[in-house]
C-alpha cells in the first residue's frame, strides 16, 4: 500500500441553479488575460446539452482519454510515444477555436461616441483576438437553459443507449427537463494529459494531486489539450503556452476553498482530503466498463483503518492531513455513503473530482389534453418520487454520464437519495419514522442517522462542514527552495547584503 | 577588411557568439519565453498544408548538409555514379521545392488571416522572410549550379570547417555566384536571429518522451519529510 493524499472536490447537482458564478469568480481570477478569453477553467453546462467545447464528450472527434485493450493494456487514444513525436508540427486531435467559440467583447466606446440620432446607438461585437467586427454566433454556455431543443440537446453524446421513445419524450415541452454540471478539471489519478506532453512540462503534485502545467517547460505541442477527454487544458494562444485549472492551489494553501467552490451561490460544493492507493494506478483504469467506479473506490482508502493510517504515516503524511481526511465531507458522500461518482469513469484517467447525481421529478404524459403525471395513484404521496423508471431523467442517462453506462449504480445512488427524502418528508410531514420511510432506508441499507447525517450534510453544512482543508505547512515547502535564515543579519530596506564595516 | 572577410569571418563568429550565449541565457533565465507558440488553433487548414511540408522537408535537408558537411568523403563516393549523383540532385531539389511550398504557404497564412495576423510580432515577420530567403536562394542555387551536392563537399565544407577550426578562410566563398554567397549570408543572419526569435524552439525536440514513464509525480516537500527520498 503506498499512501498519497488528494484535495477533491465534490459538487452535489441537486443544489446546483446554474448561475455561473463559479465560472465569473474564476475567470475574474485566473483568466481574465490576452489569450486566456476563450478559457473556462470552472464552467457550467445544461445536461442534456453539447457542452463546451462543443460535444466534448465525443471521444471519436476529440481522441481524448485512455482506451483498454482487455489484455493488460492501457493505451492513450491519441498516439504512442512515437508517434507523439510526428505530430508535434501538426496535431490532427487538436481542436480549433470554433470548437470552443471566438472570444467576443462589446464596443462600448461606440455608445459615448455614437452621434445624435433618433435611434439608440449600439455597442457593436468585436473579436477579442483581432478586435474586427464579428458575428457572435456561440459562446462557452451558448445552450443554457435549451434543454428540449433539437440542435443542442439532441446532440448529447449521453444520450445514446437510451430508449427511442424515452428520447421523444424529453424534446416534448411536457417532458423538458434539465440540470446544470458543473466542470472543472478533474486533477485525475491518471491524467491523459500528463501522459501526452512530450516535454514532461505537465505533473502531478505528490501532496495533494494537483496536476499542473510547468509554463516554463511547455513548448507549445499542445498534446496535452487533445489528450484530455474531459477538455481541461487550453492553449493560449498569445503566449504559446498551455494553461488549465490549478485547483487554487495558492488559495488552498494558505487555508481557503478554491474560488469557484468559495463563491458558489448554491453551495453545491464540497471540498477534503481523500487518502489513495498508489500502487492501484492505473489498474483501476484497467478493468471492463462496469467495473471502473468500483475499482476507483476501492483505490480510495478508509482513512480510519489502522493499517491505512500506520501506512500514511510511512509515507510522511502528517497527522493533521490524517485527521483532515477523517473528517473530509467528499470521503464521507464518495465512500461512506457511495452517493457521489466520477465523471465520465471511462475515459479511464480515473477524474477524482465527484458528483451527487440530480434526482428529478417524475415523467409527465399527455393524455386527452391534460398532463398527468405517471403515478401510481393508489400508493402512498411519498412515490411521488419512488419510481425511478419514471424520473424525468433517465437512469440510463445519468448511467451514461456518471458510470460507464452502469444503471445498476446510478439506480443505488438514486435510491438512497430518495430514501432520505422519504424519511425526511415523514419526519416533517408525520411527525415520525413511517412503516413506509422505515422500508424505504432499508432497502437501500441507511439507518436513521445516517440518514440524517446525509440530510443535515447536504443541506445545512457550515463552512467549515464544507470545506476541510488541511494546513499546507508552506513554510516547509518554501525551505525547500529557499534558506529561511538566509536574510538573517543583513541589512534591510531594498539592501540585501551582510553589513560589512567600511562597505 | 573587405565585404568578403566582414560578412563570411567577422560576422559568423558574431552570430556563433550570439546563437550560443543568448539561446543559454533564454534557457537557463528566460525559459517561460521558449515556445513554438503554436497558432494551430486559431488557423488549422492552411497550417496543416504549410507546416508538415515546411518542418518535415527543412528537417531532411538541413540533415544532408550536415552530413554533407561532416562527411564529405560520403558524398563524393555516393556521386561517383551518374545514376546516384542524379537521384540525389533530383531528391534534394524536389525536397527544396517542397520545403519552399510549405514556407509560401505559411507566409501567405501569416499574411491573409486575420487572426494569425493579429498575433504575429515583428520578430515573426523577420523569421519569415530570413527562412524564405533561405529555402529561395538554396533551391535556386540547386537549379542554377547543377551538380551542388558534389561541389558543396569540395567548396563548402572546408569553409564551415575552417570558421569552426578559428581558422577562418573566407577566400573559399569569395568566387562563388551571388546567389550561393546570399545563401550562405543569410544562413549565418538566421543563425544571429535565431536566439532573439522563435526559432529557439528547434533545439527542444523532446526525444525524451521516449523513454520517460508516462505519469509525472512531484513531490515539493518531500527532501524534509523523508530524507533521500
Ligand atoms: S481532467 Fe485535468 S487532470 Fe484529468 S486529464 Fe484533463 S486536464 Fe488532465
Ligand atoms: S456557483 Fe454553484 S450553484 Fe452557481 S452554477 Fe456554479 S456550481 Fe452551480
Amino acid at each position: 500500500m503506498n499512501v498519497r493524499t488528494h484535495m477533491s472536490m465534490l459538487f452535489h447537482l441537486d443544489k446546483c441553479i446554474g448561475c455561473h458564478t463559479c465560472s465569473v469568480a474564476c475567470k475574474n481570477l485566473w483568466t481574465d488575460r490576452k489569450g486566456t478569453e476563450y478559457m473556462w477553467w470552472n464552467n457550467v453546462e445544461t445536461r442534456p446539452g453539447t457542452g463546451y467545447p462543443t460535444g466534448w464528450e465525443d471521444q471519436e472527434y476529440y481522441q481524448g482519454g485512455w482506451e483498454y485493450d482487455g489484455r493488460g493494456e492501457l493505451k492513450l487514444r491519441l498516439h504512442n510515444k512515437a508517434q507523439g513525436l510526428t505530430r508535434l508540427f501538426f496535431n490532427p486531435a487538436l481542436p480549433d477555436l470554433k470548437d470552443y467559440y471566438d472570444p467576443f467583447t462589446f464596443r462600448y466606446g461606440d455608445l459615448f461616441s455614437a452621434p445624435e440620432g433618433d435611434d439608440q446607438p449600439t455597442a457593436k461585437p468585436i473579436s477579442m483576438i483581432t478586435g474586427e467586427e464579428i458575428e457572435i454566433d456561440s459562446g462557452p454556455n451558448w445552450d443554457d437553459d435549451l434543454s428540449g431543443s433539437n440542435i443542442y440537446a439532441r446532440n448529447d453524446k449521453n444520450l445514446e443507449g437510451v430508449p427511442d421513445n424515452v428520447r421523444a419524450q424529453l424534446e416534448e415541452i411536457e417532458g423538458v427537463v434539465f440540470n446544470y454540471l458543473p466542470r472543472i478539471c478533474n486533477h485525475c489519478l491518471n491524467p491523459a494529459c500528463v501522459a501526452a506532453c512530450p516535454q514532461g512540462a505537465i505533473y502531478k503534485r505528490g501532496e495533494d494531486g494537483v496536476v499542473l502545467v510547468n509554463e516554463n517547460k511547455c513548448k507549445a505541442w499542445r498534446m496535452c489539450v487533445a489528450a484530455c477527454p474531459y477538455k481541461k487544458v487550453y492553449y493560449n494562444w498569445s503566449t504559446g503556452k498551455s494553461e488549465k485549472c490549478i485547483l487554487c492551489f495558492p488559495r488552498l494553501e494558505t487555508g481557503q476553498a478554491p474560488a469557484c467552490a468559495h463563491s458558489c451561490v448554491g453551495r453545491i460544493r464540497y471540498m477534503g482530503v481523500l487518502l489513495y492507493d498508489a500502487d492501484r494506478i492505473p489498474e483501476a483504469a484497467m478493468v471492463p466498463d462496469d467495473q471502473l467506479v468500483e475499482a476507483q473506490l476501492e483505490a480510495i482508502l478508509d482513512p480510519t483503518d489502522p493499517e491505512v493510517i500506520a501506512a500514511a504515516k510511512q509515507n510522511g503524511i502528517t497527522d493533521d492531513w490524517i485527521k483532515a481526511a477523517q473528517e473530509s465531507p467528499v470521503y464521507k458522500f464518495v465512500k461512506e455513503w457511495r452517493i457521489a461518482l466520477p465523471l465520465h469513469p471511462e475515459f479511464r484517467t480515473l477524474a477524482m473530482m465527484f458528483y451527487i447525481p440530480p434526482l428529478s421529478p417524475v415523467m409527465g404524459v399527455v393524455e386527452n389534453k391534460t398532463l398527468n403525471l405517471a403515478l401510481d395513484t393508489k400508493g402512498p404521496e411519498f412515490e411521488l418520487f419512488a419510481d425511478l423508471s419514471k424520473a424525468r431523467l433517465p437512469v440510463e442517462y445519468l448511467a451514461n454520464l456518471f458510470a460507464a453506462g452502469n444503471t445498476k449504480i446510478i439506480e443505488r445512488v438514486l435510491k438512497k437519495l430518495l430514501a432520505v427524502r422519504i424519511f425526511k418528508r415523514a419526519e416533517t410531514v408525520d411527525g415520525k419514522l413511517t412503516p413506509e420511510a422505515e422500508a424505504a432506508l432499508k432497502e437501500v441499507g441507511l439507518d436513521p442517522e445516517t440518514a440524517e447525517a446525509i440530510y443535515r450534510l447536504t443541506t445545512q453544512p457550515t463552512l467549515e462542514e464544507r470545506f476541510v482543508i488541511p494546513p499546507y505547512h508552506r513554510e516547509a515547502a518554501i525551505e525547500a527552495w529557499n534558506d529561511p535564515l538566509e536574510r538573517k543579519g543583513q541589512v534591510g530596506f531594498g539592501e540585501l547584503k551582510a553589513p560589512v564595516r567600511g562597505e | 577588411m573587405n565585404w568578403n572577410v566582414l560578412l563570411f569571418e567577422i560576422f559568423p563568429y558574431v552570430a556563433l557568439v550570439l546563437a550560443v550565449v543568448v539561446t543559454a541565457y533564454r534557457y537557463a533565465y528566460r525559459p517561460f519565453s521558449v515556445s513554438a507558440i503554436s497558432s494551430q488553433l486559431l488557423e488549422r487548414r492552411l497550417l496543416f498544408w504549410g507546416s508538415i511540408p515546411f518542418h518535415w522537408g527543412i528537417t531532411i535537408i538541413l540533415t544532408i548538409h550536415l552530413i554533407a558537411w561532416l562527411f564529405p568523403g560520403a558524398i563524393l563516393a555516393w556521386d561517383k555514379s551518374p545514376l546516384r549523383l542524379y537521384l540525389l540532385e533530383v531528391t534534394g531539389f524536389a525536397l527544396g521545392l517542397w520545403t519552399l511550398a510549405g514556407i509560401v504557404v505559411l507566409t501567405l497564412r501569416r499574411l491573409a488571416h486575420s487572426k494569425v495576423r493579429a498575433t504575429a510580432t515583428v520578430m515573426d515577420y523577420v523569421v519569415l522572410l530570413l527562412v524564405l530567403v533561405s529555402v529561395a536562394t538554396g533551391v535556386y542555387t540547386a537549379f542554377a549550379y547543377r551538380y551542388g551536392t558534389a561541389w558543396f563537399a569540395g567548396a563548402m565544407s572546408p569553409y564551415l570547417a575552417s570558421i569552426f577550426m578559428l581558422r577562418p578562410r573566407p577566400d573559399l566563398v569569395a568566387d562563388m555566384p551571388f546567389a550561393f554567397q546570399w545563401h550562405v549570408f543569410n544562413f549565418w543572419l538566421l543563425l544571429a536571429v535565431f536566439p532573439f526569435s522563435r526559432l529557439v524552439h528547434i533545439i527542444t525536440i523532446p526525444l525524451g518522451y521516449l523513454i520517460r514513464p508516462w505519469q509525472i509525480v512531484i513531490w515539493v516537500r518531500r527532501r524534509f519529510t523523508q530524507p533521500g527520498a
